[in-house]
């Protein structure tokens, strides 16, 4: 059981620098996200591109933004529970939560803030028959373990960087690795695309290209996939092969917390401008994930937002104590990990 | 102030035909989203980069609109339900134009 005083529902922005607002009222973060790496959209949507609104920031890469918020709360150590969903919750009788992932793992906090986002980035599935049948035996969305690919025939679809990158990944661990995609052209970092093209140079990767699955075939698990390279459906043909890996991308779903007994509404979850505190006592919803009148989705908004509910969190968690808001310039930064940041003093001297 | 026409099919069939102003740099997915055609957070997810297809739409009417730019064509070579005249609606620039204008949304996807 991973015990903490805030437990944050979504990496990204919004729920990076709560931590760091936690942190200056000494109070310890875990984050839970059901992607497998920190930073939500800007990680995985559009780490390359630039965001000009971040105060004080002219111009900053979302993936570099990303960075910056995970040095920035660095010193609070904060805790991760990552390619995991947040799956139920439960009040328990301490009037704390029980937060339980799709995979089992359980967090128990007194607050539960929900910077889920637009949701949990579920994979976007191909339109093909019996794609249930086969997943998790023979097809995955998702690599978590690449290791379970050690000398399997893989064919990968997808035309984006993840594709390019697994499969250059792959080419080392797999005894047979089929790219496949509709066009000639591929979306992502140059460097990838060369790596696949020098791959395909040396008979690494076996690119097929315009190309698709059109069938899975096997009696219970995956066989072969049909390949249509041309119009004419005649001229599809099978390839053998134990994995298929389509990759079309992510697209966010609200899930499973949409029937925590929050209250939505268009998607968001409803909360007051006070504290960002939901109709369930306790739970907050900040970022992109809530909704009140006049709401904006933009980062800067998340950030302000992360730093009123923490205000309120620990007034929740503390009701006899008097907090007093301190200046960082004033008060530093004292990490959990002892470091301490500070201003350094001015000297008063005299000039003779 | 400027306003076109446009025609949207929404995703359950029914068809709006709204006001759109040319003087406010928007595009056809702000708009369907202005006008809550589509549910909030299953249209313009990446904000309007090219870079997720939930805009995709189909252009019905003999509009001669702007050409794909490398970024919409290979977004649309990977999303589903794709189609010849398939085009991602924020790149579809609000201008004079585009008047009278008739799409369909694609499915949710």
């Amino acid at each position: 059981m991973i015990k903490t005083d805030i437990l944050i529902i979504g990496a990204g922005p919004t729920g990076l620098f709560a931590v760091f607002e936690a942190g200056l009222h000494q109070l310890k973060c875990h984050l839970i996200d059901a992607l497998p790496q920190a930073g939500g959209q800007c990680s995985e949507i559009y780490p390359k591109k630039p965001i000009y609104d971040i105060p004080g920031f002219p111009e900053v890469l979302a993936g570099e933004l990303v960075d910056n918020l995970l040095a920035q709360i660095k010193p609070f150590q904060p805790g991760f529970t990552l390619g995991e969903r947040a799956e139920t919750i439960e009040r328990l009788e301490d009037d704390s939560f029980l937060v339980t992932t799709n995979l089992g793992t359980k967090h128990q906090a007194p607050i539960v803030a929900i910077a889920g986002g637009l949701g949990s980035f579920e994979p976007r599935k191909p339109l093909l028959q019996n794609l249930k049948k086969y997943e998790d035996n023979g097809v995955d969305y998702m690599i978590k373990d690449p290791e379970v690919f050690r000398n399997k025939r893989v064919v990968i679809a997808g035309g984006g960087d993840s594709a390019l990158d697994w499969s250059i990944f792959l080419s080392n661990l797999a005894s047979e690795v089929t790219l496949i995609h509709r066009r000639n052209e591929f979306r992502g970092a140059l460097d990838s695309v060369e790596k696949v093209q020098k791959l395909k140079n040396e008979g690494k990767i076996n690119l097929v290209t315009p190309a698709e699955i059109v069938a899975l075939k096997g009696k219970n698990t995956l066989e072969a996939v049909t390949i249509r390279k041309s119009e004419n459906p005649l001229e599809d043909y099978d390839l053998e092969t134990d994995n298929f890996i389509p990759l079309f991308g992510l697209s966010p779903k609200l899930g499973p917390i949409a029937d925590w007994g929050l209250e939505i509404e268009k998607n968001a979850i409803k909360v007051n401008t006070f504290d960002y505190q939901t109709n369930i006592a306790g739970i907050y919803a900040i970022g992109d994930v809530n909704t009140y009148p006049g709401k904006l989705k933009l980062i800067l908004c998340g950030f302000h937002e992360a730093t009123l509910m923490c205000q309120s969190a620990y007034q929740r968690i503390f009701p006899d104590k008097k907090y007093v808001m301190k200046y960082t310039t004033v008060g530093g930064v004292q990490g959990f990990d002892g470091s301490i940041k500070e201003a350094t003093k001015s000297v008063v001297k005299s000039i003779d | 102030m400027t306003d076109v026409k446009i025609k949207i099919i929404d995703r359950e069939g029914i068809s709006h035909i709204v006001d759109a102003p040319t003087d406010m740099n928007m595009n056809l997915m702000e708009l369907v989203r202005s006008y809550e055609l589509a549910p909030e957070g299953t249209i313009g997810i990446c904000g309007g980069m090219a870079m997720c297809a939930s805009c995709q739409c189909y252009v019905i009417s003999e509009h001669k609109l702007s050409e794909k730019s490398n970024e919409e064509e290979a977004m649309l070579a990977e999303a589903f339900y794709a189609q010849d005249n398939s085009r991602l609606g924020c790149q579809i620039r609000i201008t004079e134009v585009i008047d009278g204008l008739e799409v369909t949304l694609a499915p949710e996807s």
